[in-house]
């Protein structure tokens, strides 16, 4: 196992990450930091993708003297698929950040237990 | 390998340290390496949306954010001082 | 006998059953469903006012973040912070474990053989010249083959940045004193340095090959690496260095909601029927009359060219429509 996790360097790492990025997510109660553990998230599985799509000894999948030989280049689906899911992720994290601004003003706090204290008593009053 | 490896560090320094700001600073430069490692992995497409959003909106949208929490911060601050 | 219920009403069994019977959450003193009617006093524009008050009720007696952790020193709550740190942790370990499992039988990295080269992306290097005219592969698959995916996701940047909008616009139109007064507080460019010299003159540099690198990246998306997406990211980064150095009068000018809104919905609607077009032709097996080109020469390769111009001006907006309403709440 220790050999074919060293042999797949690249995932083992975005596994790692992944795994950085689940645990910040679940165990900070700072939502900024909640926040940057999902954009961890997001970029490991986008590492993993991008990983599977490399292929040893090829080049950039763009035509160059009219070689369109399959043998020359690597795959090209991975990329388009992970140079939209940068793009929609930078969208989801200012989205989540605005609703952090809103939660903010209204219960001045990051903590994510403390806003939740706070709104319940305010459903008490 | 080295660019991995500093991957792992920086995501872990990110989830250890205590200062916003500081933790933001490391994942900006998380970005960047990561982008470096997609001009290896060969796709040049990915490391320039990479340098553009990862390095650039994204981190100054959380220091924006940072920045509007530090002025309400102050302001209530003011508001308690006042009274 | 209190005691005995206050034990029972803490205890585990009890907060399970409530959980499962959808009455509380786990947390017992957590969120709950609001009802439509509680929140019957916040359209009338002077909602805010009684929040802040409620807040500064709620932090005199937690005198500061440091003392207000005594407000929820319930046992049961902090079992089940403890259970729940635990638990999470236990769960990460678990998760990363099996993936890592998982990844010691994936096929070897960078091995020709792998599943994942599949006839799709031999097709795709195989014909891409011939059918989308575009160079670059990756660009000619995101917006010739899957075309409508990428439609996809500029309607989500359009939607989040309406989201955004929706939750960090400040509106003047009513005009009362209370709506001006957020304004002036959340512009807050009026307590920084107005004419910073070294950023001034650095941006004078720097703003305008940011522009033009990400106008090449964006015309050139067909035949070099690049296209839309990365080329309307480095279109908006310069537009936001050029909003933090020279201020929000400057880039009002020429960039306000107006034009905003009619950039993005032009571009997306232009998008959209162009592909529907083409989609159409195709589909049918029709000439589409849209003429490919050579390829290599800049006005080449059909449709991609101004669906890439489309699509970096919906990201370039999008991001700097983001930050504007970060900052001051408004475009």
């Amino acid at each position: 196992m220790g050999t074919l996790l060293f042999v797949n360097m690249e995932e083992t790492v975005s596994i790692i990450l992944f795994g950085i990025g689940f645990t910040m997510l679940m165990l900070h109660r700072n939502l900024i930091k909640k926040i940057m553990g999902m954009n961890i998230m997001d970029t490991a599985v986008y590492l993993f993708l991008a990983a599977k799509g490399y292929i040893k000894g090829r080049m950039v999948p763009i035509v160059t003297d009219h070689i369109q030989d399959v043998s020359a280049y690597i795959n090209p689906v991975p990329s388009g698929l992970v140079l939209t899911g940068i793009v929609v992720s930078v969208s989801t994290t200012a989205l989540m950040l605005a609703l952090t601004i809103r939660l903010y003003e209204r219960y001045g706090s990051l903590d994510l237990d403390e806003i939740l204290m706070r709104a319940k008593e305010e459903e008490r009053t | 390998m080295i660019l991995l490896l500093s991957l792992v560090v920086c995501g872990v320094s990110v989830a250890f340290m205590k200062d916003l700001l500081t933790s933001i600073v490391i994942f900006m430069s998380y970005s960047l390496i990561m982008c470096v490692i997609w001009v290896l992995l060969q796709s040049p497409d990915l490391a320039i949306t990479e340098a553009a959003v990862g390095a650039g909106v994204t981190s100054i949208l959380f220091f924006v954010t940072l920045k509007k929490i530090r002025a309400i911060q102050k302001e209530g601050r003011h508001e308690q001082a006042e009274r | 006998m209190s005691r005995l219920r206050d034990d029972y009403e803490n205890s585990w069994w009890r907060r399970f059953q409530g959980w499962v019977d959808g009455e509380t959450d786990l947390l017992a003193e957590g969120m709950e469903i609001r009802v439509p009617g509680s929140g019957k006093e916040d359209p009338l524009g002077e909602g805010k006012k009684p929040d802040v008050q409620e807040q500064g009720r709620h932090s005199k007696p937690a005198a500061g973040p440091g003392r207000s952790r005594t407000v929820y020193n319930g046992r049961g709550i902090r079992y089940f912070r403890r259970f729940y740190q635990v638990m999470s942790v236990f769960l990460c370990l678990s998760i990363i474990f099996v993936l890592l499992w998982t990844v010691a039988y994936l096929p070897a990295f960078g091995n020709a053989g792998n599943p994942d080269n599949n006839e799709v992306s031999a097709r795709y290097i195989e014909r891409g010249l011939q059918e989308t005219g575009a160079v670059n592969i990756v660009t000619g698959m995101i917006l010739d083959y899957r075309a409508f995916d990428t439609f996809g996701e500029s309607c989500v940047l359009f939607i989040a940045s309406c989201c955004v909008l929706v939750l960090l616009r400040i509106d003047a139109a009513e005009g009362d004193e209370q709506a001006r007064k957020r304004l002036a507080e959340a512009n807050d460019r009026i307590f920084e340095p107005k004419n910073d010299i070294i950023l001034q003159k650095c941006a004078c540099i720097l703003v305008p090959l940011i522009l033009v690198f990400g106008i090449y990246i964006v015309l050139n998306g067909h035949l070099s690496p690049g296209g839309g997406f990365s080329g309307g990211a480095v279109l908006g980064s310069g537009l936001i260095l050029y909003l933090n150095a020279f201020g929000f009068g400057k880039t009002e000018r020429f960039f306000t909601e107006k034009v905003y809104r009619r950039m993005t919905l032009g571009a997306l609607t232009f998008y959209c029927l162009a592909k529907s077009y083409s989609f159409f032709t195709g589909a049918n097996h029709l000439e589409s009359g849209i003429p490919l080109g050579t390829p290599g020469a800049i006005l080449s390769s059909g449709l991609i060219l101004p669906l890439n111009i489309c699509v970096g001006l919906v990201v370039a907006c999008t991001m700097y429509a983001f930050y504007a309403l970060f900052r001051k709440g408004g475009m």
